[in-house]
């Protein structure tokens, strides 16, 4: 028991969506109307009273035990809306849980948002110690570590300036820095590093690193899984505010691909028209075919048109899972026009070879048609989506996996360079 | 302070933290830190800085004392001159004023602090209500300036006035906590809070002297909690003449601790969904 940093049991959480999503803002207005209402189905038994509580809740969390073992590196996956910024507000006390019990051992500091407490015409000399009392720290501590703080935010000659006159990159490095100094036993952190440059972004990352080293319990929200498999050795699984699995990292990070990330094989139901052109897309599909080194890459998407029509093609980009255009191609380079025709059409393309060294992951495809150089008729973003599981490379049989280079070989000759993405890094 | 890492914290629905004084002990430097932050943040960008402190309650000294005093021609309390019994009132009022207004407007400004950080929420409206004190502090300097101007000499009453002071200081508080509470539920208490401010400047005897109330109705004016207290500061300054009116005193002073009691128990009761709500 005593090596238990973090036990919850039966945690649930709930919101009541009405009031949030109607009205901003709670009026007195309104409260003396809704009490008079009541008071009213109170005193006459014929008024409405079968209104439905469940219709304005909704459960954030629920039923949520889990435990964290003290110097636990945990991250939290799970997509929008899971609950895994609830279950940290409801950790770092900001707001109480419905139902359900935690128990924490030891001084708890979360960062769920960088430069919190800030004052915009307050110096950075004056917002480290705002910021750093705010978080949690005493006066005596704050002057002790302030030459840390500020060597490791890089802003000394800016000290005496407000912060309303700082970049925004300077803004966030002062305020990590700020966090980054307190010294808790456990640490809660929502996806506060998707900001900053990239050296920056490394340095935060090293000096997490070295907070879990020193022994804290870390938790950690990202949605970025390179960096939260490269920071923690075990995940949390969320889903619809239940806990889906808990276990290692790369295990959790394949269930949640899996899961949301949609199978290899992936038919999208979404279509679109455009009801000014009378045409559109529908039925897209993708599907991945292993040919020797390389990966074929097969994608149908169906064409619907009203009326016979010229000059028409489609144009289909892949995407990484965070955004970066790996590749794309559209009807001014491929020029396969769509024939004249009316009704339906499927139209296949292929995405030839991908390689074996493209870095694996979840990527994402967006479908477009239109007319090249005029308009764009319909289109449909990231409306589907593939797992590359990485390849093992080394011929002694030592695994690794390329993360930062690779290429997709279009049809008909065209060859794209993945981006440098995030991942980079390592 | 990290080294506190046996204890352990019990989180649930409904549980007030035991720990919860406790943590606003280690919390203690934020009241400070909060209340420097408003302060300095005041007169950043103004070409006289804390000038301004000392002269907004001057010139509200100078109108109150022309109205009441030269124009409407009110008496003054024993031989006092008209400016320091106005004076005398104005600097509890005002600390009480702006407390009020400061206080049931902190949680709203500090939004993004309680939606993102733990600390006990208690601390932010008592800093504003901090800040209004150090402006009542600042005033006091110029309550010595008039009695060196007119000569003014206090009796010893003077002793007794930080009694009033904290009475004032729990006044404040109690209504500005309530208020705070209420204006996170229902934003109308944005607009509700200068009226009462408005109001109260002519109900509570700031321009004017208690004994200027008809006998027959001074219960009902001891109702006010301000009664009680700006009583008790003329009491204080101005010296002995005029007796203060115990009973009404006792009134508006049990009033005030009601309230600081019912308001300490109102803001605890919602403190937990602030960050839900607000």
């Amino acid at each position: 028991m005593s090596d238990i940093a973090i036990h919850v049991e039966n945690l649930g959480k709930q919101y009541c969506l009405g009031h949030q999503s109607k009205e901003k803002y709670k009026s007195f207005r309104d409260e003396i109307a809704k009490g008079a209402q009541s008071i009213k189905q109170r005193i006459l038994p014929w008024g409405d009273r079968s209104r439905k509580q469940n219709d304005h809740t909704f459960w954030a969390l629920n039923d949520l035990s889990f435990e964290v073992k003290q110097g636990d590196r945990i991250g939290i996956i799970g997509h929008n809306g899971a609950g895994k910024s609830t279950l940290l507000k409801i950790l770092s006390r900001i707001t109480e849980p419905t139902k359900g019990e935690i128990r924490i051992r030891g001084k708890v500091a979360s960062l769920l948002e960088v430069g919190t407490g800030f004052h915009p015409e307050l110096s950075g000399r004056e917002n480290i110690f705002l910021n750093g009392a705010i978080l949690g720290m005493g006066k005596a501590e704050i002057a002790h570590k302030f030459d840390e703080i500020v060597a490791f935010a890089e802003v000394e000659k800016f000290l005496d300036t407000p912060v309303k006159r700082y970049s925004s990159g300077m803004y966030v490095r002062l305020a990590f820095a700020v966090a980054a100094h307190l010294e808790p036993e456990i640490l809660v952190v929502d996806e506060v590093l998707a900001v900053g440059d990239i050296a920056f972004q490394k340095k935060c990352l090293g000096k997490m690193e070295d907070v879990g080293r020193e022994g804290r319990t870390v938790l950690f929200v990202s949605h970025n899984m390179a960096t939260l498999e490269r920071l923690c050795p075990k995940a949390l699984v969320l889903n619809h505010g239940q806990l889906m699995f808990q276990g290692a990292a790369e295990e959790g990070i394949k269930l949640y691909m899996d899961q949301f990330g949609q199978p290899n094989t992936a038919t999208a139901k979404s279509a679109s028209y455009s009801e000014l052109h009378q045409m559109g897309l529908c039925e897209p599909t993708v599907e991945l075919i292993e040919n020797g080194k390389n990966i074929d890459l097969e994608v149908s998407v169906a064409v619907e048109s009203q009326r016979e029509q010229k000059g028409v093609g489609i144009s289909i980009a892949l995407f990484t899972q965070t955004g970066n255009r790996v590749a794309g191609i559209g009807p001014r380079l491929h020029r396969k026009m769509l024939p004249m025709f009316k009704g339906k059409l499927v139209q296949k393309f292929q995405f030839l070879a991908i390689d074996e060294k493209l870095a694996g992951g979840n990527y994402l495809i967006s479908l477009s048609l239109r007319r090249p150089q005029v308009e764009i008729i319909v289109d449909l973003p990231y409306i589907l989506s593939f797992n590359l599981t990485p390849k093992i490379i080394y011929p002694d049989g030592v695994p690794y996996c390329y993360r930062d280079f690779g290429t997709v070989l279009l049809k008909p000759d065209i060859t794209i360079s993945a981006p440098q993405q995030v991942i980079s890094l390592v | 302070m990290t080294s506190s890492g046996v204890s352990e914290l019990r989180i649930s629905a409904g549980r007030s933290h035991r720990q919860y004084w406790q943590d606003l002990w280690s919390y203690r430097e934020l009241f400070y830190f909060l209340a420097w932050r408003d302060i300095l943040v005041r007169y950043k960008q103004t070409m006289i800085g804390v000038v301004w402190a000392l002269l907004r309650p001057f010139l509200t000294m100078v109108v109150l004392s022309v109205v009441f005093g030269s124009l409407a021609k009110l008496p003054s309390e024993g031989g006092a001159p008209y400016p320091i019994l106005v004076f005398s009132g104005m600097l509890p009022w005002q600390f009480f004023s702006n407390s009020l207004t400061g206080a049931s407007n902190s949680l709203i400004s500090n939004a993004n602090l309680i939606s993102k950080v733990y600390f006990p929420r208690l601390i932010v409206p008592t800093s504003a209500v901090i800040v209004s004190f150090v402006d009542f502090l600042v005033s006091v300097i110029i309550l010595m300036g008039l009695m060196i101007w007119y000569n003014f000499v206090p009796s010893w009453h003077i002793l007794t006035l930080p009694v009033f002071v904290a009475i004032a200081f729990a006044a404040s508080m109690g209504a500005g906590l309530w208020l705070a509470t209420l204006n996170v539920q229902y934003r109308d208490f944005r607009y509700i809070v200068p009226f009462i401010v408005q109001f109260g400047l002519y109900i509570s005897p700031v321009g004017f002297s208690s004994s200027v109330v008809p006998e027959q109705w001074r219960w009902l004016y001891s109702l006010n909690p301000m009664v009680g207290v700006i009583d008790g500061f003329r009491w204080a300054i101005l010296g002995g003449d005029t007796p203060l009116h115990w009973q009404g005193f006792a009134l508006s002073t049990s009033l005030v601790l009601v309230l600081l009691g019912f308001s300490i128990h109102y803001f605890r009761a919602y403190e937990k969904t602030f960050a839900d709500v607000i």
